[in-house]
């Protein structure tokens, strides 16, 4: 009964989201690279964070910002490592398990898994958001890829603008208290003063040491409820 | 770096650190620092990422129509509009302001 609670959550949750491709796999092409490339980011990356970031430094600074475009995307990917370590005890198994399960750990296979009350549950919960948000995302993305392709000159019909919106549109709904609101504004400051002195993709990276800072001493925090 | 190698090497990375989650002990979970650090750090990129792709032109700051564009996606997040229908006003707020000017 609950694993099919858990199923039917996962279906609710893997086909909405895997709507976001159709968004990635266009602006990714108006980035400056080609289908092929996208869909490889989306089959082998498959952390819609990360991709973003690496397509957002490379569309700021061509293929030259290569180095800070990975470091961008790692650590947008690096909150992926907690999600694991969270559902290592629900995945559980042999090796080559984990090793499949670790490709599908992202923000909403650990949501839908987390949210069910018993480890059967959860597990299905997992596998099932993981496989339909993985065949949804790679189709979805080619079909972004293609119509990208298909709109040529992308600045007419205001993707940049639509790049941005991505990105805000992926931030929103964590801005739900003080802490995350200061680092937001203060990252975003920080990333806009920069831009004219640092080469593309730095900035970005300079703007994340204000999460460090400010979440290592906890300012602005509210108590650990834990 | 050319491109397929920023793709493969940042893919290596993104699988590297999802499954060192699935080897370090379960223990580091429970310590607030890293779990708050790691999820403002989300915060702090996502953030400077819109600032960059709104404000930026190669190594410039400009105010151009992806400004009102991005004021335009706010508002309709704020309102809980689906993500899609959001990112498609953006653009096409974008396209049509410089269709008129």
């Amino acid at each position: 009964m609950r694993e099919r609670a858990a199923i039917r959550s996962s279906l609710a949750v893997g086909l909405a989201v895997s709507l976001y491709g159709v968004s990635f796999g266009a602006l990714s092409v108006a980035s400056g690279l080609d289908i092929w490339q996208t869909c490889v980011l989306s089959l082998f990356m498959f952390s819609g964070g990360s991709q973003f970031a690496l397509i957002g430094v490379l569309a700021s600074g061509g293929a030259s910002a290569g180095f800070a475009a990975v470091a961008g995307a790692a650590l947008l990917g690096t909150r992926n490592g907690l999600y694991a370590i969270r559902l290592s005890p629900i995945v559980g198994g042999p090796w080559w398990r984990k090793l499949l399960a670790a490709h599908l750990t992202v923000d909403e296979t650990t949501a839908v898994a987390t949210a069910q009350p018993t480890r059967a549950s959860q597990r299905a919960g997992f596998w099932w958001t993981g496989v339909i948000l993985y065949v949804g995302w790679n189709l979805t993305t080619l079909a972004g890829a293609l119509i990208g392709n298909a709109l040529g000159d992308v600045r007419a019909y205001g993707l940049d603008a639509a790049a941005a919106a991505a990105f805000l549109g992926l931030l929103w709904p964590r801005l739900k208290s003080l802490q995350p609101i200061v680092v937001a504004v203060a990252a975003a400051v920080v990333a806009a003063l920069l831009t004219p002195s640092l080469p593309a993709g730095v900035p970005i990276l300079i703007a994340a040491l204000v999460a460090v800072v400010v979440g290592f001493f906890n300012w602005f925090g509210k108590r650990e409820v834990a | 770096m050319n491109v397929w190698e920023t793709i493969l090497l940042g893919s290596i990375i993104v699988l590297a650190l999802k499954v060192a989650g699935y080897l370090v002990p379960q223990s580091l979970v429970e310590k607030p620092a890293p779990s708050r650090i790691t999820g403002l750090l989300t915060i702090a990129l996502l953030s400077a990422l819109v600032a960059v792709q709104t404000l930026g032109s190669g190594a410039q700051i400009t105010f151009d129509a992806r400004v009102p564009a991005v004021l335009v996606a706010a508002v309709l997040f704020a309102l809980r509009v689906p993500f899609i229908l959001v990112i498609i006003a953006a653009a096409a707020t974008a396209a049509l302001i410089r269709l008129l000017t």
